[in-house]
């Protein structure tokens, strides 16, 4: 008795297994298309803790696959886009990056979410001589240079950069930093360290506070009370920045404040409030698409993917999403240039990417510059009336 | 008669395990398949770790990802900031790894039942706290790379390269856990498992024997981190995450609390099916999870405890 009992179950098991089976294969088998597709393969952190970074850039990615496939293809063939979810955890990336290499036979690769993942999958695209374009910030991957890692996003050092740069053409030499110790504020902090010499900067006081610190009156006091500070720069991500901007309004400190693109979202400025008046921060031309000046070269590329973006989702567009925006419209531009699917023309063609004008940035390779931005990828913009609006041009 | 045997005798399980092995990379059409199957193995190793510790011992472990976890991390820091050879690192690692559930374990396996569980949950957290916010040592939330391994200035790398350093660890250490399954200490702590009492009352030392069983079970998931962390060149701290510990103990409860066979095939379980299952895309994690509630509902004791008792039944 006991034993029909176990077989009933396992008839059902074999029954629902079978099933799933079918499902896997019906879902497997494309619809047949004319000439075999060229493959792209994407591994993003879709679900996990950075989705927040991953699914705007699988929607993206969807979106303009399926835009160049409306449109014909890409030289005259399809194009089919594998994407897989690593949820964020390198090992399941580097599984992936595998497959893709292995398994999916694909000729090139967007993604990357994250800069664990990323370096995760490196060393697999290095050795199969794939191009890999990457979206995550850190500058480790392209620094030094591998011949077949890009990458789209800007680093902490151009923001750095950005930054150092307005301060110079406002005459400010003398300058005082307060960081965050996350890992957002201490790698920034580095990068600007490392780049002060190109501008004629000193740091007169180094600050920093820790991520769940909820009153940084002590260090802001000891900036103030330091001769000689013109201007005062704050590199950091979450909540932290704005604290920093709500003691520096209640200590009445009157020196320009800076804060860094980490806080190029919404919410930082209904944290810091009234306080977030008149500070000034680095970001993308894409938060203030809608107030770009007509000449702008980027704002016709800018506002054409936030109105497809934000129709195809329904959701408001955002940074993130436009690093695979330029990560897939490189690639594809490449493999039009290079009228060929080998992986190591393509590469040769991403490399030779000249003004290429994207949501991010206006991208200009070289072999020792697998980024290819320049400073100018940031806007200078101004906190006003609970906006972002483009910064004056300081003369 | 055959499979009787794989199931029955402790040469039997070795000779199958073997087999599999054997045949693998005979039928695998790329490096992506033999990588997974290095996974598994791999997984498997940690896995079997927590089988003596919840299969033989009884002893339920939340944090065991905690261990895997400093074993990648020895590997990954000892060669870099402490100039030590991979291997070397390799077995200190292991060392501290016993050592850590040495002390973790002394006064947290005093306490029964979900106090256990809870306790060993925090370590687990508390490990991959550390190792995500020490940035200085362990790279922060984006991980560390890992120095090469070499063996007598032959440098391991090639996924088929892999395969087999992972294949003969998980067979060594299927072997030892085979060995501690019929030693007079592995009958001690199946006695403590079936009642803690009655263990006592017959002369077992149970809280040295549940702390010996805790070390070995440490060691295992030390050595597997650490290969994992050799394999991929790169270690982030989700290695010690909780998910992953989640991840070990489905994987000893699927494929059959306590027994060695099982421990490989609930770890081969959840390596291959996410991969099997990602043409599902945004319902991969349903179907996984409803996957997982159906094996548990018509197989309760795991796959291979079911599959024994299936097999010796039509054998006799």
């Amino acid at each position: 008795m006991g034993t029909t009992i176990v077989r009933r179950w396992m008839l059902r098991a074999a029954a629902v297994s079978t099933a799933v089976s079918a499902v896997v294969l019906h879902a497997g088998g494309s619809g047949a298309l004319a000439a075999e597709p060229i493959r792209i393969g994407a591994v993003l952190s879709v679900t996990g803790s950075a989705a927040f970074l991953g699914d705007p850039e699988a929607k993206t990615l969807k979106i303009y696959v399926d835009e160049i496939n409306r449109k014909g293809g890409l030289l005259g063939r399809p194009v089919q886009l594998v994407l897989y979810d690593d949820g964020g955890d390198a090992n399941k990336a580097r599984t992936f990056a595998t497959r893709l290499v292995g398994d999916n036979k694909v000729i090139a690769m967007v993604g990357g979410t994250g800069t664990g993942t990323t370096l995760a999958m490196m060393p697999v695209f290095e050795e199969a001589e794939i191009p890999f374009v990457s979206l995550a910030g850190g500058i480790e991957i392209v620094e030094p240079a591998r011949p077949f890692v890009f990458k789209t996003p800007h680093t902490d050092k151009t923001a750095c950069q950005k930054v150092f740069e307005d301060m110079k053409l406002r005459g400010f030499t003398k300058i005082a930093l307060i960081s965050g110790t996350d890992g957002f504020g201490k790698s920034m902090r580095n990068q600007c360290l490392k780049v002060t010499g190109d501008y004629g900067i000193s740091i007169l006081a180094d600050e920093s506070y820790g991520p769940a610190d909820a009153d940084m009156t002590p260090q802001l006091n000891k900036i103030k009370n330091t001769a000689g500070v013109q201007a005062v720069l704050n590199p950091g991500f979450g909540q932290g920045p704005a604290i920093v901007t709500r003691n520096y309004a209640q200590l009445g400190i009157s020196l320009p404040f800076y804060q860094s693109h980490g806080v190029a979202s919404k919410s930082f400025i209904e944290l810091a409030g009234s306080a977030a008046e008149g500070v000034r921060l680095p970001a993308p031309a894409l938060l203030v698409a809608d107030k770009l000046a007509p000449e702008d070269k980027q704002k016709a590329v800018v506002s054409e993917y936030k109105k497809t973006y934000e129709t195809a989702t329904g959701q408001p567009v955002s940074t993130f999403g436009g690093y695979a925006f330029d990560g897939i419209q490189l690639l594809v531009k490449a493999i039009e240039r290079a009228k060929s699917v080998d992986p190591r023309a393509i590469r040769d063609e991403l490399e030779a990417t000249r003004d290429y004008v994207g949501v991010t940035g206006i991208y200009t390779m070289a072999p020792n510059d697998h980024l290819g931005l320049g400073a100018e990828s940031f806007r200078m913009l101004e906190i006003k009336g609970g906006e972002w609006v483009p910064a004056a041009q300081p003369r | 008669m055959m499979l009787a045997a794989a199931f029955t005798s402790r040469r039997g399980t070795l000779l199958l395990l073997v087999a599999v092995m054997l045949l693998v990379p005979l039928v695998a059409p790329s490096s992506f398949y033999l990588r997974v199957a290095a996974l598994v193995w791999i997984f498997a190793l940690a896995a079997l770790g927590l089988t003596i510790v919840m299969g033989y011992a009884g002893q339920v472990s939340l944090g065991h990802a905690g261990f895997l976890g400093i074993g990648a991390y020895a590997v990954a820091i000892g060669p870099r900031h402490l100039a030590l050879d991979p291997l070397l690192s390799l077995a200190l690692g292991a060392l501290l790894c016993g050592l850590v559930a040495y002390l973790v374990g002394k006064p947290i396996l005093k306490l029964k039942g979900y106090y256990l569980a809870i306790a060993t949950l925090g370590f687990g957290l508390i490990v991959a706290l550390v190792l995500a916010s020490e940035s200085a040592v362990t790279g922060g939330p984006d991980g560390m790379p890992v120095a090469r391994l070499s063996l007598f200035g032959w440098r391991v790398t090639g996924a088929l390269t892999w395969y087999w350093v992972t294949a003969g660890a998980l067979l060594l250490g299927a072997l030892l856990a085979l060995n501690v399954e019929a030693s007079p200490t592995g009958r001690a702590l199946r006695a403590l498992h079936d009642s803690e009492i009655a263990a006592a009352g017959a002369g077992v030392d149970v809280a040295s024997k549940k702390l010996a069983a805790f070390v070995i079970g440490a060691v295992y998931a030390g050595i597997a981190g650490a290969l994992l962390a050799l394999m991929n060149g790169l270690i982030t701290p989700e290695t010690a995450g909780f998910m992953h510990s989640i991840e070990l103990v489905a994987m000893v409860i699927i494929g059959g609390l306590g027994s060695v066979t099982g421990a490989v095939v609930g770890a081969a379980f959840l390596v291959v099916l996410p991969q099997a299952l990602t043409s599902l895309q945004e319902y991969e994690q349903a179907v996984l999870g409803l996957l997982i509630m159906v094996f548990m509902i018509f197989l309760p004791s795991g796959i291979v405890p079911t599959l024994r008792r299936l097999v010796l039944e039509r054998a006799s």
